[in-house]
């Protein structure tokens, strides 16, 4: 503190405190949403939203709403990249295999999941089961992408390398093609995150009886924004808590990499 | 040097590779005949294209040739094996393992594993004095340490023969002679037999007992030089007047088949 004279104020400040900053600023401009004429009907302040929460508490519909999007998210994301990771080896290691899914891949991958739930409904039904098919259609999608190229990206000079020093095709799968992978199965893996979130309003949209999205979308008859704009922060903080363990993981599995992919 | 009955380990024989392109057939290699006897040094010189690293993928068995074969102590190479190990000039090093296991991937694969395979590791780390280093991950290193841990690899595996495949050409030219100078000390010891590939015809003087020129497209052995100049070689070798002497000899034919390549 004693000679600031150099250094500037903005690289002394620790970044827990820089976070702190950041969150204050964020209030202070959800306040000034909430007084501005053009857009206090959409973004009541801090209290009142939080009155809203409340009141969905006491509803008994938000824990039913969070669990249910939850469980649909978990099992879509679960199954999606159980489903990706072999079908992504097969695309790499077998032509035909590959050359007859990645169009279609593609394709469907370029389509918004809101766009295909009707047809998913009108074929599983309303309830929990479309949700899960459709995060996991679009899990699956971005996934296999992500690990296919992965797949095809190793370095042939490692398999070489591994081959003669005596790998047998076995060893050089578990010890040279899965770690080399790893990183793109984590980002795969992060990809995914947000996909099943993103996909996950989409996959409410049609005849769900609980869940985050279901809900704002059932608020948004009764112009109740106190509760919308606290359902919408709770899958932001949803998100940022996946996104954070994964690059945790990432740090952990994969921090051998020379260079580190965005 | 007591050459009554020497063993042979490589015998090339006839090879010729195709590649088949878009403009047609490319011979890589045409007419490869060459004998490599125990405790040999060989270095292979010649232009880029004139299939030399060819000729290395083919003894090591990662590539087929399109007629001819290579004998390996008398057995037909078909595929890779563990008595002809590689040191690759993008070192290779598996980047999730550790220096250590990176060795002990060598040693595993032979069957030996846990603590047996630790301690041999060490050892030969200790040999190219990266026992410091052993527990560091290869993006931690530079590029002449992790040739080094690759070499380490490629004899803990224990080979009849070692293929380098331009080893030293990624490195700059001071890690270059300090890593010759290493090789060559650790040949001086052991006599491991070396078939050694580069483009620098001081390299293959300094260390080889035969220079092979190859000459381009299609490949071919061109000349063989012998290196009479005896063990134990330093840099300073390259400063007599035999090295020189024979620096020019080879240098003139490697550039006469650069003028070929040209045309």
């Amino acid at each position: 503190m004693d000679n600031e004279k150099k250094i500037p104020l903005a690289s002394r400040i620790p970044p827990k405190v820089w976070l702190l900053i950041s969150f204050v600023a964020a209030i202070a401009a959800w306040y000034v949403l909430s007084v501005l004429p053009a857009t206090s009907r959409g973004f009541p302040n801090v209290v009142v939203t939080t009155q809203g929460l409340l009141t969905m508490i006491q509803r008994g519909v938000f824990w039913a709403d969070l669990s249910s999007s939850l469980i649909s998210v978990f099992a879509g994301y679960a199954l999606g990249f159980i489903i990706a990771l072999p079908v992504a080896i097969l695309m790499a290691w077998y032509m035909p295999v590959r050359n007859i899914l990645e169009p279609w891949i593609q394709f469907i991958r370029n389509i918004p999941p809101l766009a295909y739930v009707p047809l998913i409904v009108i074929c599983a039904g309303v309830g929990r089961r479309p949700q899960i098919i459709v995060i996991t259609i679009a899990c699956f999608l971005i996934m296999c992408v992500t690990i296919y190229q992965g797949v095809i990206n190793v370095d042939e000079t490692l398999i070489k390398a591994a081959r003669v020093l005596g790998a047998t095709d076995r060893d050089i799968f578990v010890r040279v093609i899965a770690p080399a992978t790893l990183p793109f199965i984590l980002t795969a893996v992060r990809l995914g995150a947000s996909v099943a979130l993103t996909t996950l309003i989409a996959a409410e949209s049609t005849g769900a009886q609980a869940g985050l999205g279901m809900r704002i979308r059932s608020l948004n008859n009764t112009f109740e924004s106190a509760p919308m704009l606290a359902y919408v922060i709770i899958i932001g903080i949803i998100g940022i808590t996946m996104e954070t363990v994964i690059k945790y993981l990432e740090r952990k599995l994969t921090g051998w990499q020379e260079k580190r992919e965005i | 040097m007591a050459g009554e009955e020497r063993n042979l380990i490589l015998k090339i024989d006839n090879v010729r590779k195709v590649y088949n392109t878009r403009n047609g057939e490319m011979v890589a290699l045409n007419g490869v005949d060459l004998d490599i006897y125990e405790n040999e040094f060989i270095c292979v010189v010649g232009p880029s294209g004139c299939g030399k690293s060819t000729l290395l993928n083919i003894i090591a068995g990662l590539h087929e040739a399109s007629s001819g074969a290579v004998y390996c102590k008398g057995k037909k190479v078909t595929g890779t094996g563990t008595e002809r190990g590689v040191v690759f000039q993008q070192y290779a090093l598996f980047p999730w393992l550790t220096v250590k296991k990176n060795v002990m991937f060598a040693l595993e694969m032979k069957g030996i594993k846990g603590k047996e395979a630790e301690e041999q590791a060490m050892k030969y780390l200790e040999k190219v004095d990266l026992v410091k280093f052993a527990d560091h991950f290869p993006k931690e290193l530079s590029g002449g340490m992790k040739q080094r841990v690759a070499i380490a690899r490629a004899y803990a595996a224990d080979p009849e023969v070692l293929l380098m495949d331009e080893p030293f050409g990624a490195l700059d030219a001071q890690t270059r002679t300090q890593l010759q100078t290493e090789l060559l000390e650790t040949w001086e010891k052991d006599q491991k037999t070396c078939f050694f590939i580069t483009h620098d015809v001081e390299e293959a003087i300094i260390l080889a007992q035969k220079v092979i020129i190859m000459s381009a497209r299609p490949g071919r052995i061109k000349s063989i030089v012998n290196i009479d100049i005896p063990y134990p070689r330093t840099q300073e070798t390259k400063m007599t007047p035999r090295f020189l002497e024979l620096k020019n000899e080879i240098w003139s034919q490697v550039y006469q088949e650069y003028l070929e390549v040209r045309k």
